[in-house]
């Protein structure tokens, strides 16, 4: 039997006054998988995160956690959940064990299992030794950002939602934080934002990126790198001329662009390449074997990390925003001196200007 | 219910944690300790009619001022800016739960500041017991009439901080919304009666709906020992409703 879906999103709209924070967000999460959600500030992660843990409702669309209605059942969803908010806020006048204890009695842990259940979570996060009775107010940012951690992780929920839980931590941390999440693979779906982009790219079986509320690209980092970057990319290093490079390539029939190229120094470039997916590295050394003005001194095929994937979406989208075809804007919106006020320049389409 | 008990258990030893407490307390207790004092004082020189421990509630407005803000004031705005009411609410805790345990923590709190207030006449008694020879100062039927309009009372002045509270992230407007309401709904109510108004159309029921809305004059009754449901009902009710509207604010500025 297939198991269900732990998290299904399904054109989720959220409003804010005249400001749509989301629109027709959609998006599925299998259990055990690690998701991050990626967007540039104000692009709505936060929006979706609270709607899918059941703070703030949606003004359309729905969404379910392990098949249960998050609008229908919030009680019965917020058993099955550990969120984590942005900025992970903590009373700062408790100590780090009473705090947990509060916590793992309000998600109805039962008695007889509160202090296993805390002292588990304290133990994954490496609290139980170093920070058990300290004050939450005199912890360092990356121990607060453990505590927050561990209240996530209490009460053994299905799904774990995390706001940026590395914000703000030094390497050492971001690494630690990392490896908690790695132990938690398999076990229970975690969905986590972030704009440490290798983090998400090291700790992420999958990646959704949103962009002005919309997703914009969801799957696998080869995935979209297929969708957004695609076709063989090489790094080379050559000594001679740029165009020498490019005819004798034309002449082999190796089509090959050159995306961007270093400051020369003393003739030598460092030039990066893009060729359809047929074209592989031995075939760009034959065509510059024995080449005038143009000497291989390095050549590399590079894989698009995550940022870039994450530029070109953003961009992308960007781009479809500003050609979407909007109405122009009536005569009677120009001022009384028949001036255009800005707001109406702004409206009209910028291909067009 | 079991959520609404471990939130109030959290709240009260929040409260007694809480710096802003002790100071509220203080403040309290040291502005009561002068009146009762300059109330026992002119007792000594003139005859004042009324029992000592009634003239010393006839002051309640005085702390009440102060201390139901300095209570209530952190309670939801707090937790709002520290961005704990969100944390608190991704548990499978009821908003009703959340909001009812505040008001008890600090109605219960408000509550045993007045029972300390005890104090005074036994400290009198203890120390100055030729004064206290009359039995005046411990009557019991005043003090429990007296208790009775506090705790009555006090159901409506917390419900106002609370509901203050949960309308404003911050604190100082939270305090400064509760200390303008609570003015309005004592002295306001005392004033309107001092207008006069004339005795045609609707303005002729004002009086009385002003009269039902007289505080000072639920205080005269129930220090004389009459219970009149009417005023119970008007705090319990009004008290209720903004416990109610406080939750729907919680929701709706989540």
């Amino acid at each position: 039997m297939k198991p269900p879906l732990s998290i299904r999103a399904n054109e989720l709209t959220r409003r804010f006054g005249a400001v749509t924070a989301i629109h027709n967000v959609s998006f599925t999460v299998k259990h055990g998988e690690i998701v991050g959600f990626l967007g540039p500030n104000g692009a709505g992660k936060s929006t979706t995160m609270r709607i899918l843990s059941g703070i703030l409702p949606a003004h359309s669309g729905a969404a379910w956690i392990s098949g249960i209605s998050v609008a229908e059942h919030p009680r019965e969803i917020k058993r099955k959940i550990g969120y984590m908010p942005e900025n992970n806020p903590l009373p700062g006048d408790m100590r780090v064990v009473e705090y947990l204890r509060f916590r793992a009695r309000l998600k109805e842990v039962p008695r007889k299992n509160l202090h296993k259940a805390v002292e588990s979570a304290m133990e994954t996060c490496d609290l139980a030794r170093t920070a058990r009775r300290k004050i939450i107010g005199t912890l360092s940012k990356g121990f607060r950002q453990r505590v927050g951690i561990a209240d996530a992780l209490l009460g053994d929920p299905q799904v774990i939602i995390m706001d940026e839980p590395t914000i703000g931590l030094d390497p050492h941390q971001i690494q630690g934080i990392r490896k908690l999440i790695d132990s938690l693979r398999g076990r229970m779906t975690v969905i986590l934002s972030s704009h440490i982009l290798p983090e998400i790219e090291r700790c992420c079986d999958r990646v959704i990126i949103i962009n002005q509320g919309r997703v914009v690209a969801a799957g696998t980092n080869r995935e979209l790198r297929e969708e957004f970057l695609p076709g063989n990319r090489f790094l080379i290093e050559i000594e001679g001329s740029k165009i020498a490079l490019q005819k004798k390539l034309n002449e082999h029939g190796l089509q090959v662009d050159i995306l961007n190229a270093s400051e020369a120094k003393q003739e030598r470039h460092k030039l990066t390449l893009c060729a359809n997916e047929t074209i592989q590295g031995s075939q760009i050394l034959q065509a510059l074997y024995n080449a005038d003005h143009c000497i291989v001194h390095s050549l590399n095929k590079s894989e698009p990390n995550l940022e870039e994937i994450f530029l070109a979406a953003t961009r992308r989208s960007w781009e479809e925003t500003i050609e979407m075809p909007k109405p122009i804007e009536p005569i009677d919106r120009a001022g009384s001196d028949g001036s255009i006020s800005n707001k109406s320049i702004k409206k009209q389409p910028q291909n067009k200007i | 219910m079991r959520h609404f008990l471990i939130l109030l258990k959290h709240e009260l030893r929040m409260l007694l944690i809480s710096p802003a407490t002790y100071i509220a307390s203080f403040l309290f207790l040291a502005l009561m300790g002068l009146l009762y004092w300059i109330i026992l004082n002119e007792m000594a020189t003139t005859a004042l009619e009324e029992l000592p421990h009634v003239e010393f509630f006839k002051g309640f407005w005085i702390p009440t001022f102060f201390v139901v803000p300095l209570l209530t004031m952190r309670s939801i705005a707090g937790e709002r800016s520290s961005g704990t009411l969100d944390t608190l609410l991704t548990t499978p805790t009821s908003r009703i739960s959340v909001v009812l345990s505040k008001f008890t923590g600090a109605y219960l709190f408000y509550l045993l500041l007045w029972f300390m207030t005890l104090g005074f006449p036994l400290i009198v008694d203890k120390f100055f017991p030729v004064a206290a020879a009359s039995g005046r100062l411990l009557e019991a039927a005043p003090i429990i009439g007296s208790f009775a309009f506090i705790a009555v009372s006090g159901i409506l002045f917390i419900s106002i901080g609370i509901f203050s509270s949960s309308i404003t992230r911050s604190q100082l407007v939270a305090g400064m919304l509760s200390f303008t309401a609570l003015f309005i709904i004592i002295i306001g109510g005392q004033q309107l009666s001092a207008l006069e108004h004339p005795d045609y159309g609707l303005i002729a029921y004002l009086p009385g709906i002003v009269e039902y809305l007289q505080i000072f004059n639920h205080l005269d009754d129930f220090s004389r020992g009459i219970i009149d449901t009417r005023p119970l009902i008007y705090y319990t009710s009004l008290g209720a409703l903004l416990l109610g509207l406080a939750s729907l604010v919680i929701k709706a500025k989540a």
